[in-house]
């Protein structure tokens, strides 16, 4: 079996599971964001009164933090007042962040651990060998209901990355390399594991970078099997009791594709589909209206770093404005300690507090018609950040911090 | 649950996104009536003057990837569409719309098949696609746990009778 299939049968209380079934899981941690008010309304449509483990339920004021409109404030007041009566103690108001980058940080994250939210991006979580899957409202509803929720056991694939990556070249640029190759629906109800030597070298950010962005090639869940990098971050974030699983050796993935990322170009996805992914070369000199460094894909600490490291003692682009949304309190904290935040903003860049922000098209940074923009977040597709006539490019945040600099895109790894 | 459905086809392409089908900047409505003014607007925004209740939707692959939001589901519910007939479904989108009682049915090269749009009758049973000239193509079966979800009108109802049979123990 492999370690997927394990965390799995162990939640749903048997000893083994089988490809294609379907098993009803326990929910170690249920999140809801501020999008989905419906996710309340099922509960109580179906009858809900208590939810069945407030302690297993975190709440996420992220995608509309703060409120920008009448509207989001409303649903915002009754998220919070569900929150007090239900006794739900994690709530994470508009100060926290996006969901995925405050699980990481508050330790909440770990091996082992089945982690439902209502956001797509929840695959962010195998970076931590834990098994993450998005969600929409009514499944969220059962889980606090119910306590639990249906799967059907996936089909795992392998994707493995192979060798070191060439100086200003990411994470980032890898996933969209492989996105590029295999296609936006290549891994459907399936599960990707990441394996290969290139996984030495990241990060845990960079890992939770590559995981995130496996959701954009439809991905059920991801997985990093744990390692010493893992462990390092678990020692200093996580005081739970975790358990980590391992593939048995005879496992057969139903499909296994290696990329040699050695000798990677930086990559783009270009307008309007995640799997429209060329080498950087090929939009040299395209005018950028709007550079946006954020999101639970790339607005990281060492992201802001790299954006920092490109633009010090130096001036975003006259005609180019360029967003920066750290993705936590605890990443804009580190961002202030270390001097970014200051290197940034004197270089001309806006900042705004952390959360989802423009990156789901909402508030903060919205692009108008006839724009282009440069960012670090996960989907171009059309009308994504703004105008259903804006451009978006999906890039590294080398990418975008170089194309602020300079008003347009060019090769990051000559800004290094 | 109806067997036999019939309906228009409006046709699309792949990968049509949860941005087309309900972008981002009106996820903040929750009622359902303000949530189906904006059915496909991303693709099309004349598709709410267009489709009469119990038309299909039939696209590519990857139907309903991208965004986890319900409102995808509960959009194309509200405004009558009565099944969405695609060569694949984004894995969210397909628990969101059959939670909701929407039949999605899985059809190889349908998108190829159906072009210009036209009747068609689906047999959610059998699979069977016909359109005005015969039989079109034959779907891939439901798995019997979704068609129990479709056919109690979706897992709300499900859930709710589970829930007071536990409080009455």
């Amino acid at each position: 079996m492999h370690a997927i299939e394990k965390l799995l049968a162990k939640k749903a209380g048997k000893s083994k599971v089988l490809t294609g079934e379907i098993i009803n899981c326990e929910i170690d941690m249920a999140g809801i964001n501020d999008l989905y008010l419906q996710t309340l309304r099922s509960f109580f449509e179906m009858g809900g009164k208590k939810v069945h483990d407030p302690s297993k339920v975190i709440m996420f004021l992220d995608h509309y933090a703060p409120a920008s409109t009448i509207t989001q404030a409303a649903n915002q007041k009754q998220f919070r007042e569900f929150c007090w009566d239900q006794g739900i103690d994690l709530l994470m108001d508009i100060d926290q962040g996006v969901c995925h980058q405050v699980l990481a940080d508050k330790g909440l994250a770990y091996p082992g651990e089945i982690v439902v939210i209502t956001d797509s991006h929840t695959t962010t979580h195998g970076a931590f060998g834990a098994f993450g899957t998005g969600v929409g409202a009514t499944d969220l509803a059962i889980i606090l209901a119910t306590g639990k929720l249906w799967f059907r056991v996936p089909e795992i694939i392998k994707i493995n990355f192979e060798g070191k990556l060439p100086k200003g070249v990411y994470a980032k640029d890898a996933i969209l390399h492989a996105i590029g190759k295999l296609g936006a629906d290549y891994a459907v109800y399936k599960a990707v594991e990441f394996g290969g030597s290139m996984l030495q070298h990241l990060s845990i950010s960079e890992r939770m970078a590559l995981c995130n962005m496996s959701t954009e090639m439809g991905a059920k869940a991801s997985y990093i099997q744990p390692d010493a990098i893992t462990m390092a971050f678990l020692e200093e974030k996580v005081t739970r009791a975790y358990e980590i699983y391992h593939t048995d050796a005879d496992f057969h993935y139903a499909d296994e594709v290696s990329f040699d990322v050695s000798e990677l170009k930086p990559q783009l996805a270009a307008p309007s589909s995640v799997d429209n992914v060329f080498d950087v070369s090929q939009f040299i000199g395209r005018h950028i209206d709007q550079a946006y460094l954020g999101s639970c894909t790339g607005g990281r600490a060492e992201d802001i770093g790299i954006a920092a490291h490109i633009l010090r003692g130096k001036k975003v682009a006259p005609r180019t404005r360029f967003v920066i949304v750290p993705a936590s309190k605890g990443v804009l904290l580190e961002a202030m300690e270390k001097g970014y935040v200051k290197t940034l903003i004197e270089a001309g860049a806006t900042f705004v507090t952390p959360g989802c922000a423009a990156c789901l098209g909402t508030h903060e940074g919205m692009i108008a018609s006839g724009e282009t923009c440069i960012t670090t977040t996960n989907r171009n597709f059309p009308g994504r950040m703004g105008d259903t006539k804006a451009e978006i490019f999906l890039g590294s945040p080398a990418a975008v911090a170089a194309a602020a600099l300079m008003g347009e895109i060019v090769d990051p790894t000559l800004y290094m | 649950m109806q067997k036999i459905l019939s309906g228009n086809a409006f046709v699309f392409g792949n990968n049509v996104d949860t941005d087309q089908i309900y972008p981002g900047r009106f996820v903040e409505f929750t009622d359902v009536e303000d949530v189906a003014k904006y059915a496909m607007f991303g693709a099309d925004p004349d598709f709410t003057k267009k489709i009469k209740k119990g038309d299909f939707i039939v696209a590519g692959t990857n139907f309903g990837c991208g965004s986890s939001r319900e409102h995808a589901a509960i959009t194309l519910k509200a405004v009558g569409v009565g099944a969405i007939i695609a060569e694949s479904f984004a894995r969210i989108f397909y628990r969101n719309a059959i939670n909701l009682g929407v039949p999605l049915i899985v059809c190889p090269d349908i998108s190829k098949l159906i072009q210009a749009g036209g009747s068609l009758s689906v047999d959610l049973h059998s699979g069977a696609i016909t359109g005005e000239k015969g039989l079109i193509a034959t779907a891939e079966p439901m798995s019997e746990y979704v068609l129990n979800i479709l056919e109690s009108g979706g897992i709300k109802p499900l859930i709710k009778r589970q829930l007071e049979a536990e409080n009455r123990l």
